[in-house]
């Protein structure tokens, strides 16, 4: 495994290429899964994330907890600039295609051989987030989650697709701490229009105000640090973004 | 073009069978027993079989029933099913109040605990909410549309239920969840607030069931599941307090031996009301298996197996009034292959239903032969279709179980040469062509 990893390993950047990592651009949410997914937030084992920061002997207990979930990470650009944003927060990209999973792993692991005591803080993991997020976080334990340049499933009969709809916030709600912020952003308009209408619509959700946005140093990272927002940048593309702060539901 | 061979996967599909479900009155007044789109309802009081009033033409349901429950302290009655009809009736004079039709098959239902809303979940993942307000004895309500208040991803939903206290609805599902969600004031507007997950189960959940007792009004939540287990729940928390393992029990009662994998998947659970007996049926078990639930140690326990003779019954549902000491158990099953349309069920009933203490006989369970049951032979006519049951019901109704089990909630497992078959003969490929 290992010396295969390391064929695809760039001699130059010692990073791993992506053209060994193909994969198809979409993948059923609705399929049933064969991975193996853990039985609840307390069986994720986080000395295999982050090895270097819990021993596997840990109890894990009251000890640190993930608190960033980019929900289909893609490549993975973002968390790495968060992890050195955010050097001291636990983060984890999840992916649904496995082969994109593979790159990131590599990634993360060629970055911390690079940077020693570096990237510790970062790791990815490959599930089906709209299946199985209850399985990973407990109740309020995320700060922010990162829903970028989603699939547009556009056809209506494939709208329960998308990753994010009404009845999913209700769980992302659930995942993210009263404070917590949700960072959307699509290069497609009617998507745009779709994520923010259910945001809007949730009770549990409010706009983040233009200030606060213009404030924020992850805002600017959501075009500018992932690989499908480079391509719209290099298009000249319009993208439409969607950040909204989780409160607690009026009673 | 000619159609490839279908998979053995896909073999039952066309054999949709459903197993019979029976519900109980909560003051032990009616026994309804649902068996394909058979709905059969006896008086136990008047002691004669009842007479279903539906003012639409046709037969009341049109496909299988999978879904029956009274609520509103016993005043309403729902049933749903394959027909993606939700039929609410008056369970005093058995007119249907309203009938709503649903987008999918239905998959559970469950009435709000002040009986002004009806629950229901389809096969999408997603639960109903229907407002009864000016539900009256005797009017007929018009046409009600349900809105959606909460969705499981694209999850099959086993079972609903309310919490004692009305402030949950509990949900769980085939992919081994069970969600719990504050039932807001207006629910209409959905049940956006998620108070847990209750995660432990490693298989679907089957069965959802509530204990509770006196010092602990608000009760705690039992699940059954294709794991073998049942499992108790703190639904505040979500916190699992104890597991059960029940699959050894079963497969030591199996005098043939052939052990097959879910073949002791919990398929229903009932408790006593004083919250001290949890009653299981299992997939391989010919009887009842009685657990302990102490509630001060939060604890399950295996108490002892009420084996049922003559006759390999393995029941398919259970019931229990509030007040009475009976369990009620059915076994049958909707037309399968090999049979006549007849719809067959046998009911079975254990007396002694409560928690004895362990020095007194007569307050042991023990199961009524069938001149003792309540209601006597009237009651197994209508609720049976006929009083005496030939045996071959028994195995049809275990193979039942098992395929509507294995139609619904086990997950499909192919080798990969079939996956990939089956990815390129998918239906939406082949419109394309």
């Amino acid at each position: 495994m290992l010396k295969e990893g390391n064929s695809k390993i760039s001699k130059s950047t010692h990073l791993p290429r992506k053209r060994f990592f193909r994969a198809r651009a979409h993948s059923n949410p609705l399929s049933d899964s064969h991975f193996p997914v853990p039985i609840s937030p307390s069986h994720v084992d986080y000395s295999v994330h982050f090895p270097q920061l819990f021993s596997s002997s840990d109890e894990g207990g009251d000890s640190k907890k993930i608190e960033f979930a980019d929900v289909g990470c893609g490549f993975g650009g973002l968390l790495i600039s968060l992890s050195t944003l955010f050097p001291q927060t636990l983060m984890i990209g999840m992916e649904i295609r496995d082969k994109v999973t593979e790159y990131v792993k590599e990634r993360i692991l060629a970055l911390r051989v690079a940077n020693p005591g570096q990237y510790q803080n970062v790791s990815v993991v490959r599930t089906n987030s709209m299946k199985y997020i209850p399985n990973y976080f407990g109740k309020g334990q995320l700060s922010k989650m990162f829903f970028l340049f989603p699939d547009p499933h556009f056809k209506e009969k494939n709208h329960r697709r998308r990753v994010i709809s009404t009845h999913l916030l209700d769980e992302y709600a659930y995942v993210l701490g009263i404070g917590g912020i949700i960072y959307t952003i699509t290069d497609v308009e009617e998507l745009g229009d779709w994520m923010n209408e259910c945001l809007e619509g949730h009770p549990m959700f409010e706009a983040i105000t233009e200030e606060e946005l213009e404030a924020d140093p992850v805002v600017k990272l959501l075009s500018s640090a992932t690989e499908e927002g480079q391509k719209v940048a290099r298009n000249e593309g319009q993208t439409f973004q969607a950040v909204y702060r989780r409160i607690a539901p009026s009673l | 073009m000619e159609e490839p061979a279908i998979e053995e996967g896909d073999n039952h599909r066309d054999v949709e069978v459903a197993p019979a479900l029976i519900s109980v009155h909560p003051d032990h007044k009616f026994i309804v027993v649902s068996i394909g789109s058979d709905l059969r309802v006896f008086d136990l009081q008047g002691g004669c079989s009842v007479t279903l009033v539906d003012d639409s033409s046709g037969p009341l349901h049109k496909d299988s029933i999978r879904a029956i429950r009274f609520g509103a302290e016993g005043k309403l009655f729902v049933s749903a099913g394959d027909d993606k009809l939700v039929k609410i009736w008056n369970a005093n004079s058995w007119h249907c109040i309203s009938t709503v039709c649903s987008e999918k098959r239905v998959s559970a239902v469950a009435i709000s605990k002040d009986g002004l809303f009806v629950c229901f979940a389809d096969k999408f993942g997603v639960v109903w909410a229907l407002n009864l307000d000016g539900f009256d004895e005797n009017q007929v309500l018009v046409e009600k549309k349900a809105a959606p208040v909460l969705a499981h991803y694209c999850s099959i939903i086993t079972s609903l239920e309310f919490s004692l206290d009305g402030r949950f609805i509990i949900s769980a599902d085939r992919d081994f969840k069970i969600r719990v969600s504050v039932f807001p004031k207006k629910p209409l507007d959905g049940a956006h607030e998620i108070q847990s997950f209750c995660l432990g189960h490693t298989e679907f959940v089957s069965c959802l069931a509530f204990v509770c007792a006196p010092d602990y009004p608000e009760g705690f939540l039992v699940s059954g599941s294709g794991d073998s287990t049942v499992r108790l729940w703190d639904i505040t928390s979500g916190s699992l307090l104890d597991t059960c393992e029940v699959g050894s029990q079963a497969g030591f009662l199996e005098s043939n031996g052939r052990e097959e994998e879910h073949y002791s998947a919990v398929i229903d659970l009932c408790t006593t009301p004083d919250g001290t007996l949890v009653a299981v049926a299992i997939q391989s078990l010919q009887g009842i298996l009685l657990l302990n639930c102490d509630l001060s140690a939060k604890s399950l326990s295996i108490a002892k197996v009420v084996s049922i003779t003559g006759g390999s019954f393995i029941p398919t549902s259970l019931g229990t009034a509030s007040c009475a000491e009976f369990l009620w158990m059915v076994t049958g099953v909707s037309t399968l292959h090999g049979f006549d349309s007849h719809s067959l069920a046998r009911v079975r009933v254990i007396s002694g239903f409560r928690i004895g203490s362990p020095d007194s006989v007569e307050h042991e369970p023990t199961m009524l032969e069938d001149d003792e049951i309540p209601g006597g032979e009237k009651l197994l006519e209508k609720l049976q279709g006929s009083v005496s049951i030939e045996n071959k019901v028994f195995s049809a109704a275990a193979e039942a179980v098992k395929m509507a089990m294995c139609n619904l909630l086990i997950k499909k497992q192919y080798s990969a040469d079939k996956r990939e078959f089956r990815k390129r003969t998918r239906n939406d490929k082949k419109i394309k062509q």
